[in-house]
C-alpha cells in the first residue's frame, strides 16, 4: 500500500501545550443544556420508587413495626422491614488488605437488625408506582421501640475521649522535645481553645440511586466517588460475582467526600430491587440524606504557642477531641498540618476521640485540616497581637526549612512566595495594626491572613490509552468527575503527550467496565490518575515507535526510538515523521491499545518508601478583608485573594474554580454552617437546606486566586492535588480579619454576629 | 400545559408537583431536585416567562401555560457559563441559567431588589437577585461573569 507521509512540521514548543492553559471544560455543554444525566435520571419501563422510613429515638430496638396502613395505600408494592426482608451480608471488617473494605459507611446491617444505633437510621423501605406515593406511604409505617440509653451530646461527652490510634497512613500524636516545660517558660504565650460544630456535606444533588437486576447480574446508576470499591462491595453484601455489576456514574452532583462511601441509600435501592423484582430508584430527600451520610465531625481543640520576643517559636501544642459513630467513623487528622507548618523546637500534637451514638462521621472536604487549620491559624494570629508583631512577619520567622518532626526535606515548598506576592497583591502594607482602626463608612474594616496545607498524595490506578485508526485517542479509566474538570485534564495531558489536538481526544470514565480508577477523595485523583495516564502513552508511544520503524516505507525506519518525538498528529525524528493516521494504515492495524495496571502494593512500597524522603504538600497565603457592621456586628466577606503553591495547574480555568469552591465552602464553614444535634436525642433538627445555612451568591465576593506555578519535584507533571487545600485555612482568615476589625476573637465557629456582641 | 414547546397532555393527581411532573412522568429532567422545598434552586424552570421553582408548584396550576426548562432554552448564557466556568458538578447549572433568563426579565421590567433597584445591572444587584440558587460547588463568580457579561 503506498502512504503518503506528511511534510515535517517545525518543533513543538511549550506555548502549543494543553498542560497549563485555560481550557473550557469538556462536559461543559451537556451540563448546560440538560444533556448530562445524573443517577436518578434514567428511566426503566418497570421502574418503581423508593422510600426511607428513618427511627426516631438514638437507640434501643425495634419491638414491632407495623405496616398495614402503608400497605394499604393504592399503588404501594412492598414496604421491606428487618422482619419480613431476607438480610443482606453482613459488612466486611475494616482491613488493609482489602481496602475496599473501608468504603461501608457504617457497620451496620440495615433491615437485617432490630437494632438502632442512631436517630434517623432507616428501618424500612416503602417501594411503589410513584415517588408521592412512596413517601406519603412511608409516613404511615409505625414502629415501637424498646429505648436505651445513648450519648449523644459532644459537650458532655468529649472528657471520655480517648487518644486516637495512629494508621499507617496518618499518625495521631507526635512529640518533640518538652512542650509544656517550653510553654511555661516561654517570655510570650498564647493558650486557647477552639471549637467548631458538624457540618454537612450538602452536595446539591441529593444521594440518588437506580438498581436493576438481572438474575445475578445488577446495573445501578449512581453518584459515587469510588466506584471500584462501591462494585466490590456489593458484591460482597448481595452474594453475586463482582464482575456481574455495574455502577455507572457518568456525573456526580457534588461530593465533597459525602458520596466517598457506601451509605444505607444505595445498599436498601439495590435490595428493594433484589426483593420486588422491580427496577428501583431511591432518591434521597434532603432530610434522608442528613440521617443516612455522615458529616464532618464537631471538635474542640487546644492550640497552645510559646515564643520569644523576636516571634521565634519555643512551644507548639495542638490537642483536639473529635468524635465518631459506634457504627463507624474514624477520628480525623485535626493536627495534620500542625506537624509541618511551623519550625518550633518542641511540639505536642495529640488527637483524641469519644465514641457517640450518632451516624458515623464521614470525610467532607479536607477532613481534619479544615478544622485543625482554623485553630493553629487563629492562635498564631493571636500570637502576633500579643507580640504586637505583622502576623505575616511571625509566620515568616517560624517558616522552617525541613520538615519541623521528621526532618524530612520538603518536596518544594513556597510559602514565603505566596505570602510575599500575596501582600503585594492584596495592599496589605495599607492595612493599620491596630485593631477596630480601619474604617468605610460605618463599616469596620480588618484584614486577616491564613495559611493553607493540605498534603499532596497519589493511589493507583488502572489506565489504558487506545489511538484509533481516525486518530482519536481513547483515555480509558474509571475515573469520577463531581465537577473537578476531570476528563478534562486528563485529555490535555494524554493530548500533549501523544501530540494530537485536543479535539481528538476522547476520556471515557464514570464505568465499572473501565479499567479501575483511583478515589476521588483526599485530592488524589487528578495526580494518580495523570500518573497512570503519563505511563500508559508512554508505553504507547513505544509501541508505535517500533511499528514505524518497522513499517514499510516509513520514514522512521532505522532511526533510534530516543531521537522519535509524539507530536503534531504523529511521530517525527528531526525532519522525518509520519501521521499516526498513516502509521496505523501502513501496519494494517484498526487501532493500539497500551495498558497500564494499579497494584496496591507498589502503592504502598512508594507511599512509604517516599514518606521517608520528602514531605509533599500543597500550600498557601490566605488574604480575607471583613466588613462588620458595628450597630448589628454582622460580618461580610469583602475581598479575597488566595495564592497557592500547588504544583503545575494543568487547567487554570478549572483550577481556579476547584481553589475558589474550596475557598466558599470555607466562608460557609466561618460565617454560618452548622448542622444542629438536638444534644438529648441526637436527632438533626435542621436537615434542609433552608435550616442549614450555606453560602448563597450575594455572600461570596470576587475570590481572586493565583499560583506560583513551580512544579513539584516529586509528583506526576509536578502537579499537586487541589481540591481540599483551598478550604484550609479559610475560617481562621476570616476569624482573623474580624479579630483586626473588632478587637475580638471568636474561638467558636461559626462566627455569627451574637459571639461579637 | 406546553413543555418546550410541546404540548404535553398529563393526568396527574392534584398532589403532583410541577417538578416530579417533568422529571417522572414526561421524562424532563433537565430541572434538578436539590431540596424539594424551595430552598436550592436547582428546579427552577419558566413559566410563560417567570422564573418559579417547580418544586413547590402543583403541576395542575400550570395547566394551558409554556413551561420552558433547560431543555428549551437557546441563550448566549449557556456558552457564557461554559466560557466563564460558572459550573463544576453541573447540578445547579440548569436552575442558575433558568433563574438568570427570568432575572434578566426582571430587571429589565423594573422589579427592585434588596440591593438597591432598577438601575444598570450591577454584580451586587446580580449577587442579591441570583441568591435563591445555591451552588455547593461555589462557582458563584464564574456565573456571576457568565451573566455580567451576557448583560452588556
Ligand atoms: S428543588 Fe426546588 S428549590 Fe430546591
Ligand atoms: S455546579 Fe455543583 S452545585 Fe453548582
Amino acid at each position: 500500500m503506498s502512504i503518503k507521509y506528511a511534510e515535517a512540521e517545525p518543533a513543538t514548543t511549550d506555548a502549543t501545550k494543553y498542560v497549563g492553559r485555560a481550557v473550557d471544560r469538556i462536559d461543559g455543554p451537556a451540563k448546560t443544556t440538560g444533556e448530562a444525566r445524573f443517577a436518578a435520571e434514567y428511566s426503566y419501563p418497570d421502574l418503581a420508587y423508593a422510600a426511607l422510613v428513618h427511627a426516631t429515638i438514638p437507640r434501643g430496638r425495634i419491638t414491632a413495626i407495623d405496616t398495614a396502613a402503608a400497605r394499604a395505600v393504592r399503588g404501594v408494592i412492598d414496604v421491606l422491614t428487618h422482619e419480613s426482608t431476607p438480610a443482606m451480608k453482613p459488612p466486611p471488617k475494616p482491613s488493609v488488605l482489602d481496602l475496599s473494605s473501608m468504603v461501608a459507611g457504617t457497620s451496620v446491617n440495615y433491615l437485617g437488625t432490630d437494632e438502632v444505633h442512631w436517630n434517623g437510621q432507616p428501618i424500612a423501605v416503602v417501594v411503589a408506582e410513584t415517588p408521592e406515593t412512596a413517601r406519603y406511604a412511608a409516613s404511615l409505617v409505625r414502629p415501637a421501640y424498646q429505648e436505651l440509653p445513648a450519648a449523644t451530646d459532644f459537650e458532655a461527652e468529649k472528657h471520655h475521649a480517648v487518644p486516637q490510634k495512629s494508621s499507617l497512613i496518618s499518625e495521631a500524636s507526635a512529640n518533640k522535645g518538652d512542650a509544656p516545660a517550653a510553654l511555661a517558660a516561654a517570655p510570650y504565650a498564647v493558650d486557647l481553645t477552639f471549637s467548631t460544630p458538624p457540618q454537612s456535606h450538602n452536595a446539591i444533588e441529593p444521594h440518588a440511586s437506580t438498581a436493576v437486576w438481572d438474575g445475578d447480574r445488577l446495573t445501578l446508576h449512581e453518584g459515587t466517588q469510588n466506584i471500584p470499591w462501591t462494585r466490590r462491595h456489593l458484591a460482597l453484601r448481595f452474594g453475586v460475582p463482582e464482575k456481574g455489576i455495574r455502577i455507572l456514574s457518568p456525573y456526580v452532583g457534588g461530593g465533597f467526600g459525602g458520596k466517598g462511601s457506601v451509605w444505607a441509600g444505595t445498599l436498601l435501592a439495590v435490595l428493594a430491587a433484589r426483593v420486588t423484582g422491580r427496577a428501583v430508584r431511591l432518591a434521597l430527600t434532603r432530610e434522608s440524606v442528613y440521617h443516612t451520610v455522615g458529616g464532618r465531625t464537631a471538635s474542640t481543640q487546644r492550640v497552645a504557642l510559646g515564643a520569644e520576643a523576636d516571634g521565634r517559636l519555643t512551644a507548639l501544642i495542638h490537642t483536639s477531641v473529635s468524635r465518631t459513630g459506634r457504627t463507624g467513623g474514624s477520628g480525623e487528622q485535626i493536627t495534620a498540618g500542625s506537624r509541618h507548618l511551623y519550625a518550633a523546637p518542641n511540639i505536642h500534637l495529640q488527637q483524641n476521640v469519644v465514641q457517640l451514638d450518632l451516624l458515623a462521621n464521614t470525610f467532607m472536604r479536607a477532613p481534619g485540616e479544615s478544622i485543625g487549620t482554623f485553630a493553629m491559624e487563629s492562635a498564631v494570629d493571636e500570637l502576633a497581637w500579643k507580640l504586637g508583631m505583622d502576623p505575616i512577619e511571625l509566620r515568616m520567622r517560624n517558616e522552617p526549612e525541613r520538615d519541623p518532626l521528621g526532618g524530612q526535606e520538603f518536596s518544594g515548598r513556597r510559602l514565603r512566595e505566596a505570602y510575599a506576592l500575596g501582600a503585594e497583591r492584596f495592599g496589605w502594607h495599607a492595612r493599620d495594626p491596630r485593631a477596630g482602626a480601619m474604617r468605610d463608612g460605618k463599616w469596620l474594616v480588618g484584614m486577616g491572613v491564613a495559611t493553607a496545607y493540605h498534603p499532596s498524595l497519589q493511589m493507583m490506578a488502572s489506565v489504558t490509552v487506545r489511538l484509533e485508526a481516525a486518530g482519536t485517542l481513547v483515555v480509558r479509566c474509571g475515573l469520577h468527575e463531581m465537577g473537578m474538570g476531570t476528563a478534562t485534564v486528563q485529555a490535555q495531558i494524554a493530548a500533549d503527550e501523544m501530540g494530537v489536538p485536543l479535539e481528538q481526544v476522547r476520556v471515557e470514565y464514570g464505568d465499572s467496565d473501565l479499567p479501575p480508577g483511583p478515589q476521588a477523595g483526599g485530592s488524589m485523583q487528578t495526580a494518580t490518575a495523570a500518573a497512570g495516564v503519563l505511563a500508559a502513552c508512554a508505553k504507547l508511544k513505544r509501541t508505535l515507535t517500533g511499528l514505524a520503524r518497522r513499517a514499510p516505507g516509513s520514514p522512521l525506519r532505522g532511526t533510534r526510538p530516543a531521537d522519535v518525538q509524539a507530536r503534531d498528529g504523529g511521530l517525527y525524528a528531526g525532519g522525518r515523521g509520519l501521521t499516526y493516521k498513516e502509521l496505523l494504515s501502513a501496519a494494517g492495524r484498526d487501532h493500539v491499545e497500551a495498558e497500564v495496571k494499579g497494584s496496591t502494593l507498589a502503592f504502598m512500597a512508594k507511599f512509604l518508601r517516599e514518606r521517608r524522603k520528602w514531605v509533599k504538600a500543597a500550600t498557601g497565603a490566605h488574604f480575607c478583608e471583613v466588613r462588620v457592621d458595628p450597630d448589628t456586628m454582622e460580618v461580610r466577606v469583602s475581598r479575597w485573594l488566595g495564592v497557592f503553591d500547588a504544583g503545575t495547574i494543568i487547567n487554570a480555568r478549572t483550577a481556579a474554580s476547584q481553589l475558589r469552591g474550596g475557598i466558599v465552602m470555607g466562608l460557609g464553614m466561618a460565617l454560618s454552617e452548622h448542622t444542629l444535634i438536638d444534644p438529648r436525642n441526637g436527632r438533626v433538627v435542621n436537615p434542609s437546606l433552608s435550616e442549614y445555612h450555606l453560602p448563597v451568591h450575594a455572600d461570596v465576593p470576587h475570590i481572586d486566586v493565583e499560583w506560583l506555578n513551580e512544579p513539584d519535584p516529586n509528583m506526576p507533571l509536578g502537579l499537586r492535588g487541589i481540591g481540599e487545600v483551598g478550604i484550609t485555612g479559610v475560617a481562621a482568615a476570616v476569624a482573623n480579619a474580624v479579630r483586626h476589625a473588632t478587637g475580638k476573637r471568636v474561638a467558636d465557629l461559626p462566627i455569627t454576629l451574637d459571639k461579637l456582641l | 400545559m406546553k413543555v418546550n414547546g410541546d404540548v404535553a397532555a398529563l393526568d396527574v393527581e392534584p398532589w403532583v408537583s410541577l417538578l416530579d411532573a417533568l422529571r417522572e412522568r414526561l421524562g424532563v429532567t433537565g430541572p434538578k431536585k436539590g431540596c424539594d422545598q424551595g430552598a436550592c434552586g436547582a428546579c427552577t424552570v419558566l413559566a410563560d416567562g417567570v422564573r418559579i421553582n417547580s418544586c413547590l408548584a402543583l403541576a395542575v396550576q400550570y395547566d394551558g401555560q409554556e413551561i420552558t426548562t433547560i431543555e428549551g432554552v437557546d441563550h448566549p448564557l449557556q456558552e457564557a457559563f461554559v466560557r466563564n466556568d460558572g459550573l463544576q458538578c453541573g447540578y445547579c447549572t440548569s436552575g442558575q441559567i433558568c433563574s438568570a433568563i427570568g432575572m434578566l426579565a426582571e430587571h429589565a421590567a423594573g422589579m427592585p431588589s434588596a440591593a438597591g433597584g432598577s438601575g444598570a445591572l450591577t454584580e451586587d444587584e446580580v449577587r442579591e437577585r441570583m441568591s435563591g440558587n445555591l451552588c455547593r460547588c461555589g462557582a458563584y463568580n464564574g456565573i456571576v461573569d457568565a451573566i455580567m457579561e451576557v448583560a452588556r
